[in-house]
């Protein structure tokens, strides 16, 4: 047995708010407090916004076949680019890597029955879907048009109401975001079950808990970007209008000193994720747990202070383009040791090629390269050049797409047989993968040469010399879009007649696979003892080929 | 900012949910939401940090801060310093008061402060309508009134949580020696507030006095 | 076949790697055409850093193929693999690798930059934080396009330089304003272009502002970049190396026409930019419309 049930303390009586074994479909719609609940909700709510923000840019790829601005109008391009940025950031990556996985299986990870304050935790989620309306209903207003970035003077003269509407959003969101954090910060610390030692904490545990300190310090303080954005959109203030006294640059620095750690925000728990899919289908023990762990913390910690990288080209004084050049490249070296940590994991393995394998491999090939761009880009020297072409969207989008998209992808198919109870469609699992990473190098690679070489980002109409290049990106990013075409068949055919999973279909060895697929309620019937580390597979004694017994088996 | 309200709300709300489970942990729950609070209040001071950050550098590229003609008033300020500085004690008496389960001292401390913060706010109301600029006047009176009046919501949001803990400790036994989170969570809002205000207050009134010498 | 092959094999493959990272690293043409001083400065940077990293890229990748194909499952084989739980030194060898090469690059990265000119406009960091000129703000947004431009406030804080003790004052001064969705260059005597116009293997310094929006004041072949902030002056100072004609390109969103924000930096011999000079100075004419290219549809 991987995790000895022992009785820890009677189940007390059944507590009267709570319905019985399953909750219904329409639970779901509902302020259910279940971190499960809220899991699912975050994800799917999370998946939609992705498929919205995916066909905007398909509209930007087809925009950009030809030269001209000859697709959509203008404004409507630059509203979609705007959206498009952030939506995959505010209401896809984030909620779907922090409020769904993270709620999810940080409590079934740690041995609790729910989150520190679950309440708070429904709140935070019902944040989002008005959010959400507001971005949708900004489109009736023409759409904020002054990119994810909303600098000023731009966002303070385009289509104003549509960037207040904009604003509110983002301040919706964030304040979803501080909410969330607070509570894994205080579940984390407090809420483990007895026999789990910190050495002992799966690594997404630990990345989550540095993703949250990370958003707690830095959210903040786009609050205040935002907020005072809207009091000159507004209220008639002129914090960032120059030709009242106000300051454009406190803007960019009030925003980046979000908008980095953000960075970090949307791919450190994705890094968790890596370090708990890798291992259970290599079956191999994750490669230096303790490093993972403390560059998780380390990279919290620095990617605080490199903020200015993105400002290199703007009111900088050069010794802080020199100071935040050297604070960059360090960011390097933690998330080298991460990837190398997952490399040497592989080495020896008996590496199992299921559609989450595939994902997270695929991850790793594809964030060394947007790492070591990520080095090129942080120098200042090159920055200068490379600032603002489509050198920078090559970049972000082999670290959030190749990086994030990719992680987010191989942890549902990792954790769907938990979640619903029943496998996934393995095949059409792998079609996807394929489609995906053809279709992400397709659409990602031939962008660093285009910035190299002198395209602009966030351009409608470019050079005729860029042509050929840009079609090669647009039919990559048909592909792309093609390939969630396999994944949503998959996701609605496994989960309604999926072949039933049992509790730890994958023998994996941390927690939540100790309990029922999907699990109970409450989560377990009583809570398990840790009795050895999550990552300690070929230590534990067993002979055959099935050494784990499932006590949840029956159920569901 | 519109975490402000409700996440304050939230966690002096009980919850049930968990009191229920077994296994451990029920025990710790009072002491989690202290502690949740005192990590909300974490991101919260960034939050005022971000504006005192735009406040100074606005301020060192501006010729004369604040400008000619719009002065700040000293008098009327510093009397409210000392109130709200004052009501920390205070409120903190009301809390050692609960906790010897003198829920009538409780009451009187608590009570105290509700009176300095709402007089506080009045304060602050007189000097805005007294000062003869307003919001938009120029880009110290934007900093002036978005500061200020950010601080002046949550001084706002700490009365209400006194207030409602004045009224829930009408409830029979539901504050005492054993049982004294809201009080706590309160009390260390308050505390919160007041250090804010301190540091506000060097920012904008003190620094203006300085540079008015000079 | 153990012992000499594999050593063998890794030396080869060592070989190769640093081949081919070489051969990416130094003849690919990934860059357009060098047209200033500062060019060669930052390709041989970016070169440097491609090199590296192409060995890098070639070592991780390698890697991650060759266990994905070596360490799969064998069928019916459902035990786990070894359990290895990590190597101190190798863990030590590859956070410090990192961490030196890294450091190496920031150093280097310092020395680019000064040789660029970086840290001439604002001086060290003492200097940056003394700018006593009250408000150039509403000074600026008065000047609208045309006259005054010239008088724009002489110290631009922010840019790349040249440092004057060390390369001597400007022998051309332009001054650049960015607006939707149009550059305009004033030059000396009074000279109003929509495009721009220096000499060859002179020292020209452009004083950057923007009269609405940031734009983003760019040329490729100068690998030189700087944003036209409205209320705060920026420069750069570079030497164009090669007669020829370049794409001036916005590169910070600026609106709906910012793709089309754009138009030409002409290097001229020296002989030609007089003839220019004095064309435009007997026309006298005002704004080179045809420079402003404003995009309607």
């Amino acid at each position: 047995m991987a995790q000895t049930q022992v009785p820890v303390a009677p189940h007390g009586g059944s507590p009267a708010p709570h319905p019985p074994q399953a909750w219904k479909w329409y639970d779901y719609f509902t302020f259910n407090i279940d971190h499960k609940v809220i899991g699912i909700q975050y994800l799917v709510f999370s998946f939609f916004a992705y498929l919205v923000g995916g066909l905007m840019a398909v509209a930007l790829r087809t925009e950009l076949l030809t030269p001209d601005p000859d697709f959509i109008d203008p404004t409507l391009y630059n509203a979609f680019l705007t959206n498009h940025g952030t939506i995959m950031i505010f209401f896809w990556v984030v909620p779907a890597a922090i409020g769904g996985f993270g709620n999810y299986l940080v409590p079934l990870m740690i041995g609790a029955r729910d989150m520190a304050f679950p309440r708070l935790n429904a709140l935070a989620f019902w944040l989002n879907p008005p959010a959400a309306a507001l971005l949708v209903a900004s489109f009736f207003y023409g759409g904020a048009q002054s990119g994810w970035t909303a600098y000023p003077p731009l966002s303070l003269i385009t289509a104003k109401t549509a960037q207040s509407m904009w604003v509110l959003a983002i301040v919706l969101v964030g304040t979803s975001s501080i909410l969330g954090a607070l509570n894994f910060i205080v579940t984390l610390l407090k809420m483990r079950v007895p026999s789990q030692r910190w050495d002992q904490l799966p690594l997404f545990c630990w990345a989550m808990f540095a993703t949250s300190a990370l958003a707690l310090v830095s959210t903040p303080v786009l609050a205040v970007g935002l907020g005072l954005l809207l009091f000159d959109l507004n209220f008639g203030t002129s914090f960032f209008k120059p030709d009242a006294g106000g300051n454009v640059i406190i803007y960019q620095h009030l925003f980046w000193f979000y908008s980095h750690p953000a960075v970090y925000l949307m791919i450190l728990p994705i890094f968790g994720i890596m370090s708990e899919v890798i291992p259970v289908h290599a079956r191999k023990p994750i490669f230096g747990y303790k490093a993972i762990a403390y560059s998780s913390l380390a990279i919290c910690l620095v990617g605080l202070f490199v903020w200015v990288h993105h400002m290199f080209t703007s009111g900088t004084p050069p010794w802080m383009r020199m100071f935040f050049t050297v604070s960059t490249l360090i960011v390097a070296v933690p998330t080298g040791v991460k990837i190398f940590g997952w490399v040497a994991t592989l080495w020896g393995g008996k590496i199992r090629y299921t559609s989450a394998m595939l994902f997270a491999v695929g991850l790793l090939a594809m964030f060394v390269l947007g790492g070591i761009s990520g080095v090129t880009l942080g120098t200042a020297p090159v920055d200068i050049h490379v600032h603002d072409t489509y050198y920078v969207v090559a970049h972000f989008h082999y670290v959030l797409f190749g990086g994030s998209v990719f992680g987010l992808f191989a942890g549902i198919y990792h954790w769907f047989p938990k979640i619903t109870g029943r496998m996934v469609n393995e095949p059409l699992g792998k079609l996807h993968f394929v489609m995906t990473f053809i279709g992400a190098n397709l659409t990602f690679l031939p962008m660093h040469e285009l910035g190299l070489q002198g395209m602009p980002r966030r351009v409608a109409l470019y050079d005729p010399q860029f042509v050929d290049l840009n079609r090669l990106c647009t039919y990559g990013a048909y592909l792309l879009a093609l390939s969630t075409v396999p994944f949503m068949i998959n996701m609605v055919w496994s989960w309604i007649a999926g072949p039933k999973a049992s509790g730890n279909p994958w023998n994996a060895l941390t927690l939540e696979w100790t309990t029922a697929s999907p699990p109970l309620i409450e989560n377990w019937e009583v809570l398990p003892v840790v009795t050895h580390g999550p990552y300690d597979y070929g230590m534990l004694d067993y002979t055959n080929g099935r050494p784990y017994t499932e006590p949840a088996e029956q159920e569901a | 900012m519109q975490g402000a309200t409700e996440p304050t709300e939230m966690l002096l709300a009980p919850l049930e949910a968990e009191s229920a489970t077994d296994g451990h942990g029920e025990a710790a729950h009072e002491d989690l939401r202290v502690l949740g609070l005192l990590v909300f209040l974490v991101s919260e001071s960034l939050m005022f940090g971000g504006l005192f950050a735009t406040y100074l550098i606005l301020r060192s590229e501006a010729g004369r801060w604040p400008p000619e003609g719009t002065e700040v008033e000293l008098l009327l300020p510093t009397i409210n310093t000392l109130i709200l500085v004052s009501s920390s004690w205070v409120i903190n008496k009301g809390n050692q008061a609960i906790k010897r389960d003198d829920l009538g001292g409780f009451r009187l401390w608590f009570g105290l402060t509700a009176l300095m913060g709402a007089i506080f706010l009045a304060g602050q109301v007189y000097e805005y309508r007294t000062l003869g600029y307003g919001l938009t006047t120029n880009i110290f009176a934007n900093c002036f009134y978005l500061m200020t009046g950010f601080h002046g919501l949550h001084v706002f949001i700490g009365l209400l949580l006194i207030l409602g803990v004045l009224w829930r400790s009408g409830r029979p036994g539901h504050y005492g020696a054993a049982h004294h989170t809201g009080p706590e969570m309160a009390e260390i809002y308050w505390h919160f507030v007041d250090v804010i205000w301190v540091v506000l207050f060097s920012l904008i009134y003190l620094l203006s006095l300085l540079n008015g010498a000079s | 076949m153990q012992q000499v092959p594999v050593s063998l094999l890794t030396l080869v493959a060592g070989v190769l790697v640093t081949l081919v990272s070489l051969w990416v690293g130094q003849a690919t043409p990934l860059f357009p055409e060098q047209a200033s001083e500062q060019a060669p400065l930052v390709d041989n940077f970016f070169r440097l850093m491609l090199t590296i990293g192409t060995a890098l890229f070639i070592m991780v990748e390698g890697a991650i193929v060759i266990f994905m194909v070596k360490f799969r499952q064998k069928p019916g084989d459902e035990t786990d693999g070894e359990p290895l739980e990590g190597n101190l030194s190798l863990e030590a060898f590859w956070t410090l690798v990192p961490a030196i090469i890294v450091i190496i690059l920031g150093v280097y990265s310092v020395q680019v930059y000064t040789e660029m000119g970086g840290f001439a406009p604002g001086g060290l960091p003492e200097m940056a934080h003394h700018h006593t000129h009250p408000a150039p703000t509403v000074e600026m947004v008065a000047h609208q396009e045309g006259a005054g431009m010239s008088a724009m406030p002489p110290q631009a804080k922010y840019g790349i330089g040249a440092n004057p003790s060390e390369r001597g004052p400007a022998d051309l001064t332009v001054s650049v304003s960015g607006m939707q969705y149009a550059w305009i260059f004033n030059y000396p005597d009074g000279i109003i272009s929509g495009e721009l116009h220096v000499p060859v293997g002179k020292r020209v310094q452009l004083n950057i502002s923007a009269l609405d929006v940031i734009h983003s004041f760019w040329v490729p072949q100068f690998r030189l970049k700087q944003d036209a902030i409205p209320g705060q002056p920026t420069e750069l100072f570079f030497v164009a190396t090669r007669v020829g004609d370049y794409p001036v390109v916005c590169a910070e969103l600026c609106g709906a026409y910012h793709g089309g924000m754009r138009t030409r930096a002409v290097v001229h011999t020296e002989e030609d930019f007089e003839r220019w000079v004095s064309e435009n100075r007997i026309a006298q004419a005002p704004p080179d419309s045809e420079g402003l290219a404003i995009h309607l549809h």
